[in-house]
């Protein structure tokens, strides 16, 4: 709006154009921009605001001074951040934990979706789908719940089968190593099937004359499956993979916060549960933010770099 | 034709059986919990229920929606979820049209795509979070589980993908009779996408209806918790002690049969839009897909 006056101002001729076209240009998409407008406002107070909060993580920050009263300590946040025993560990835990959730979601929802493939009657491929999608739409707290009673040692039906059978009762919440298997095989247990949706996917685009022409030349199901499913499946299969890089520090706050428990601090905390027990529960406003920085900005070179890659080789795009 | 090879026949009945396995692994944690919660206290307090209930009950049921810190906050997430979703769909559609523009209709369209998407992938995480909502006043307030995830940009981009694929025919027709482009939205678009926006309020209700950190973090006070927190709270935290309950109450919310009750009651919603769901994913998983 501001642009007009100083337009209007110049001489009409040879400048009548450009003056017309903006001005038409105005008149056509100012409904546009307010349309946006909204979310916008929304975006800013919500999102970019609190980007701008990471100012945080150069200060000893006290919330009674503020960002303008509190003292400015420079790097150290970040130092401590690669100095202390704690932070080292957790770092560790997300890498570990993430990295191995990230292998068995795509290895077990690809195999699955093989196998599934398989199944010729079609009503109960479809109730088996109906069953392993169903997890995924329960939230943790449900899950956590539910796992929290079925893996109890004190009666819980897991512990009871394993009794059954003759096996020692297994701590799966109260010890470390038991903790990080419990969570990873939970957390496929909860997702594999959602991950399938995109292999069977792929499998339904398979040129159907492929199988055609292998059968011709006598080859079986199993050396159809090896060179002619599983190639077919293999870029999606990178897609994925890439894309999932970005989650390597996400080791999934919602499961973990709702299963861990003091004794497994040590192998089960991550960077996003150390964050919140740290930042928010005692305070350490500053070095809280610096750590979700140091998260963020990992996380974000690696979607990007991920999106480039998906882009490049399968030309994989958002919009 | 290897269907009817020997080998084949033998692969098959495994493969199913093992299909059916999983297929019923994904389950039974659930039938077990419902199963519980339906028996008698004394069977489930010595651990004697499987699958299926020991002496049929629904007392758990009765005490449940007897408790008035359970009701309040199973208003509360109605709640919530009604009225955030109805935001969430009003924001996302109206960002969703011009966004859908190309950019010669549309200069600075990019800008603002990228405005979106950059939220997707940087965030300056919790702690600066929490402190901005402290210092606009929304701590402890009903707001707080709504306005900041208003803007769904996951779900706007869905809505733009979708109205690029709306004829533009009947856009340049609308526009043609006079109809401005707020009217074209809501007299042409609008009809069209009633589908897919269904779809987005299904999304946007499960996300409300299972969010419960958001409750642990900025509300102080139980009665206002929405159920997923009060659940959490309860149930995996077994943390009652911010709570002002009679001893009589605690004991009751504690019982195994109560709390299996409260996971049954807590999951239902999702389960009762499981079907419609399941019809719906298929077409947001395609947001990002590969195109030719």
């Amino acid at each position: 709006m501001e642009l007009e006056p100083a337009l209007e101002s110049k001489p009409a001729t040879g400048q009548a154009l450009p003056r017309k076209t903006a001005r038409h240009y105005l008149r056509k998409t100012w409904i546009f921009h307010l349309m946006i407008l909204p979310s916008l406002i929304f975006l800013i107070i919500f999102n970019y605001i609190p980007m701008a909060g990471i100012v945080m993580s150069f200060q000893d920050f006290k919330p009674w001074l503020g960002i303008l009263g509190s003292d400015w300590i420079g790097l150290d946040n970040y130092r401590f951040l690669f100095e202390r025993k704690d932070s080292l560990q957790v770092i560790w835990n997300t890498l570990l934990i993430a990295g191995l959730k990230i292998i068995f979601n795509l290895l077990v929802p690809f195999t699955f979706a093989i196998f599934l493939n398989e199944i010729r009657i079609l009503v109960f491929k479809r109730i088996v789908q109906t069953f392993v999608y169903l997890p995924h739409f329960l939230s943790w707290v449900i899950l956590g719940g539910i796992l929290l009673d079925i893996l109890s040692t004190d009666g819980g039906i897991v512990n009871r089968m394993l009794a059954a059978l003759g096996l020692p009762q297994v701590f799966f919440l109260g010890n470390g190593n038991w903790f990080r298997v419990t969570v990873i095989v939970s957390d496929v247990w909860k997702e594999f099937g959602f991950g399938t949706i995109v292999f069977l996917a792929a499998l339904a685009n398979i040129n159907p004359t492929l199988y055609e022409a292998a059968e011709v030349d006598g080859a079986s199901r199993f050396k159809q499956t090896i060179y002619i499913t599983i190639p077919a499946m293999i870029p999606i299969a990178i897609v994925v993979g890439t894309l999932s890089l970005g989650n390597i520090l996400n080791a999934g706050f919602d499961q973990i916060f709702n299963l861990y428990n003091p004794l497994v601090y040590e192998k089960g905390d991550i960077i996003d549960t150390f964050v919140y027990r740290v930042g928010i529960l005692s305070g350490e406003f500053g070095f809280g933010t610096a750590i979700g920085l140091f998260k963020s900005v990992v996380s974000m070179i690696l979607i990007c770099l991920s999106y480039y890659i998906a882009y490049r080789w399968a030309n994989y795009r958002i919009f | 034709m290897y269907h009817k090879t020997w080998q084949y026949r033998v692969f098959t009945v495994f493969n199913n059986i093992g299909m059916a396995l999983i297929a019923v692994l994904c389950v039974i944690p659930l039938v077990h919990v419902l199963a519980v919660s339906l028996s008698a206290k004394s069977a489930a307090d010595a651990n004697l229920v499987t699958f299926w209930p020991i002496e049929f009950t629904l007392e758990s049921y009765k005490k449940t929606m007897n408790n008035p810190l359970f009701l309040t906050s199973l208003w509360n997430s109605v709640l919530r979820t009604v009225v955030g979703t109805a935001l969430t769909l009003l924001l996302a559609f109206l960002a969703a049209y011009p966004l859908s523009k190309e950019n010669s209709a549309f200069r600075g369209r990019t800008i603002y795509a990228w405005v979106f998407v950059f939220t997707m992938i940087f965030n300056g995480g919790l702690v600066p979070f929490y402190v901005v909502i402290q210092n606009l006043g929304l701590m402890n307030t009903f707001w707080v589980l709504v306005l900041p995830g208003a803007v769904n940009v996951w779900l706007t981009i869905l809505l733009l993908n979708f109205f690029r694929g709306v004829p533009k025919e009947l856009e340049e027709a609308a526009l043609i009779d006079g109809a401005g482009h707020l009217r074209t939205l809501f007299v042409i678009y609008l009809p069209i996408s009633l589908p897919a926006i269904a779809t987005l309020a299904v999304f946007s209700m499960v996300g409300h209806w299972n969010s419960w950190f958001d409750g642990l973090l900025y509300i102080h006070t139980p009665s206002k918790y929405p159920l997923a927190t009060y659940l959490q709270t309860v149930i995996v935290q077994r943390d009652i002690s911010s709570m002002s309950i009679s001893p009589e109450d605690l004991q009751l919310m504690s019982q195994m049969t109560v709390t299996s009750a409260q996971i049954i009651i807590g999951a239902l919603p999702i389960l009762l839009v499981y079907p419609f769901l399941q019809k719906y994913f298929v077409k947001g998983l395609v947001l990002g897909s590969v195109k030719e």
